[in-house]
């Protein structure tokens, strides 16, 4: 089986790590991986902020570098959603205004061969214990658009509860939102650090050496929270976990 | 809508003053998560959830595609039943009505039952101006106008305040308006409970008008509803010789079936209750029965225009159950009065922009005051999408568009004070539209990462003050891919 692997533009600028787990991951399971280089930002961050038309070249982009492709496989649930539910809603939009309908068909086209992570391995591959090695306590965090938006329901922590050596706790409260929310980190700072404060606080209390998601935009927001507070709780995507094994463990 | 609010600073700012009272914090963090938690019980109880969700969400879209058509029907029912109806298209129109109704009784001061519409308009501020005394009979509108205070929830107006606060208040303003506070009067719950109820028996044993709002207006039948928990809304709606209802036109369904679900969906979503204690309903006037005399004052406000917009339309599915408010991860922060609006929370982040405009400050900050979270629409008893309006009214704010304003369509400019953000939104985009220039931006940063600082200048501060950059990779994914594979596909 061939996929494309969508990293998203904070995986490839901030986390490449997470994109090679997924590489790793993907690749251990027996399927190929390809990179469309064409490809760049879902432009969630325009379009989430107000600036729909700014974001239409970004959704021609995306649609275009991931022609042909039957699989195409993003770890973070934020962008699937983005993709999924938002890009129809842009290419119907631009029709209405005028446009014409060939962005709503490029739309149309890409949004039901998106798959998370964690669907494309639970729902396409029908893993769940993908074969990975972790002797950590582990607590997870349900970004909101994978858990309300894609519906990802219990898929991450199936697989994190099949990783040997792995301890996972639940985390109190954990489907409250974080307090990242995308630019209303920097446009609400005051609510969004308190939001987060709450999370990490919750987050240290169950005893977790890591705090486990699976979105990078919104660990990112926790890991500056606990690093700022000097916390040894420790963030990580969970494909890095997942790409963990006895032989290569995560360095 | 009222000027009260005019004024305000954005949410950011008034969401900061809030986020450092710790009592505020604590005293919403507890009621809102007592309240959350029951709600998710008593809607887990009703196996049919989703299909009533569904259906009250059908009943309110058909009412509002057909609402010229349902809200005539509304008024030859009402007037036929005994009652008068007044149409008010604005809130300066609608306190005309009852200020001038209130005086032709002679009367000079009235009891209220708590209602969204009349706080909406101002009406209070109005009566005192001309002269007459309004009061709030409901226990918590109680302690917010006892108090000088504002509201800051739907539900709960006075869920910021403590019984200690609750105690002060009594002893130190229910003398100036009637029976005073017993003496000694302490913070047990059943005691100030009591207290009120002593204060509040003599306005509505002594009250020749009452103005309430209501919950549902019947097209077919010319019914008005009121759902409530105290006893209180029976006492004004039965006993005064007049009664004025001022009702928001999207209240109106067609019929007496319809109720069957909201009866359901309505206390269940707002006080967690499988049925409200009182719930009263009134058809236009009945000998020797309740009031002898009924206007019906039906409100627009803001209504018709927010009906002009597709996406926008939504917002007055609403039942005011406050669900959204109890779920809000930004409003258990920020607490209501941030809001700057009587419709404070995720509904009123959507319903206040759109009632009364983008123009000022806070309207144009409301929008963005949400994480997109999501848990709103998932709470939602008749499945507004809110995410999908914030983001809607994003866009009226950030890059302007098509709004009905006063029925007249008009093509809004993007808000005051855009600029820099829309400088760097295009450049963002021309930066990821371009993958060399994009490659060639991470390999700078990659070169720059020891410099790495803790704290940003400028608006980057906004991230840096409370939290530390992530740290730079020495090389992108992109970089990494094509060293170890080989040119991209």
């Amino acid at each position: 089986m061939r996929v494309a692997l969508f990293v998203t533009c904070v995986n490839d600028a901030l986390y490449p790590r997470t994109g090679i787990a997924v590489v790793r991951l993907l690749e251990r399971l027996g399927v190929t991986v390809d990179f469309p280089a064409a490809q760049s930002c879902c432009g969630q961050p325009q379009y989430n902020t107000g600036f729909r038309h700014e974001t239409e070249p970004l959704v021609r982009r995306t649609a275009e570098a991931f022609a042909g492709y039957e699989y195409v496989v993003t770890p973070s649930g934020s962008c699937a959603a983005m993709i999924r539910e938002h890009y129809p809603r842009i290419g119907r939009k631009a029709a209405a205004e005028g446009r014409g309908d060939a962005l709503a068909e490029l739309a149309a086209a890409l949004a039901p061969r998106v798959y998370e992570l964690t669907e494309f391995l639970v729902d396409v591959l029908g893993v769940s214990d993908v074969g990975a090695h972790f002797p950590h306590t582990v607590t997870y965090h349900p970004s909101c658009h994978g858990l309300r938006a894609l519906g990802l329901g219990d898929r991450p922590r199936r697989l994190l509860a099949a990783v040997k050596g792995l301890d996972l706790v639940e985390l109190p409260g954990a489907e409250e939102c974080c307090g990242f929310g995308g630019t209303f980190a920097v446009k609400n700072p005051d609510v969004s650090a308190a939001m987060g404060t709450d999370k990490t606080a919750a987050a240290a209390a169950t005893g977790a050496e890591v705090l486990c998601g699976a979105d990078n935009s919104c660990l990112a927001h926790l890991e500056g929270l606990l690093r700022r507070a000097g916390s040894p709780l420790r963030t990580l995507h969970l494909a890095e976990i997942l790409a963990a094994t006895e032989r290569e463990p995560l360095r | 809508m009222t000027a009260t609010h005019l004024g305000m600073p954005a949410f950011p700012a008034a969401a900061r003053e809030a986020v450092r009272d710790d009592v505020l914090r604590a005293n919403l963090r507890r009621a809102t998560h007592t309240i959350r938690d029951k709600r998710a019980r008593a809607v887990a109880e009703l196996a049919d959830w989703d299909r009533l969700r569904a259906a009250g969400k059908a009943v309110k879209d058909h009412t509002l595609r057909h609402l010229d058509h349902y809200l005539l029907q509304l008024e030859e029912a009402v007037t036929a039943a005994g009652g008068t109806v007044h149409w008010a298209a604005d809130a300066d129109e609608a306190n005309r009505i009852v200020t001038d109704l209130v005086l032709a009784t002679g009367e000079r001061e009235l009891v209220k039952v708590k209602s969204m519409a009349t706080q909406e308009t101002g009406l209070n501020e109005a009566l005192e101006a001309a002269g007459i005394a309004a009061y709030e009979t409901d226990l918590a509108e109680l302690i917010v106008q006892l108090g000088h205070d504002r509201p800051s929830h739907i539900l709960v107006p006075a869920i910021h305040r403590n019984r200690a606060e609750i105690r002060d208040v009594f002893r130190a303003e229910m003398g100036g308006w009637g029976r005073p506070a017993p003496d000694g009067l302490g913070d047990d719950p059943r005691e100030l409970a009591e207290a009120a109820r002593l204060h509040l028996r003599e306005k509505f044993l002594r009250a020749k008008v009452a103005v309430s709002g209501a919950n549902f207006m019947v097209a077919e039948t010319g019914t008005l509803v009121v759902f409530e928990s105290e006893g209180n809304g029976r006492m004004c709606l039965t006993l005064p010789e007049t009664l004025i209802s001022v009702v928001g036109i999207e209240k109106v369904v067609p019929t007496f079936r319809d109720l069957e679900i909201f009866l359901q969906t309505l206390p269940r979503s707002s006080t967690a209750e499988r049925m409200n204690p009182y719930t009263t309903m009134w058809t236009g006037t009945t000998d020797g029965d309740g009031p002898a005399a009924f206007h019906l004052v039906l409100l627009d406000n803001g209504r018709t225009d927010t009906l002009a917009d597709e996406v926008g339309r939504q917002a007055l599915r609403c039942i005011r159950c406050s669900a959204c408010l109890n779920v809000c991860p930004v409003y258990e922060r920020a607490g209501g009065h941030a809001y700057g609006s009587v419709y404070p929370g995720p509904i009123g982040a959507i319903l206040s922009p759109q009632l009364r405009g983008t123009d000022s400050e806070i309207d144009a900050s409301l929008p963005y005051a949400s994480t997109l979270c999501g848990a709103c629409y998932d709470v939602c008893p008749v499945a507004i999408d809110i995410p999908e309006v914030l983001v809607h009214l994003r866009e009226r704010v950030a890059q302007g568009g098509p709004v009905t304003r006063d029925g007249i369509r008009v093509r809004l400019r993007p808000a005051h004070g855009r600029t820099a953000e829309r400088a760097a939104m295009r450049a963002a985009r021309l930066l990821l539209d371009h993958p060399g220039a994009l490659r060639a931006g991470e390999r700078l940063l990659a070169r720059a990462r020891r410099m790495r600082p803790r704290r940003l200048p400028g608006p980057g501060r906004a991230w840096t003050d409370t939290r530390e950059l992530p740290e730079l990779p020495a090389e992108s994914f992109r970089d990494w891919w094509t060293r170890e594979r080989g040119t991209p596909q």
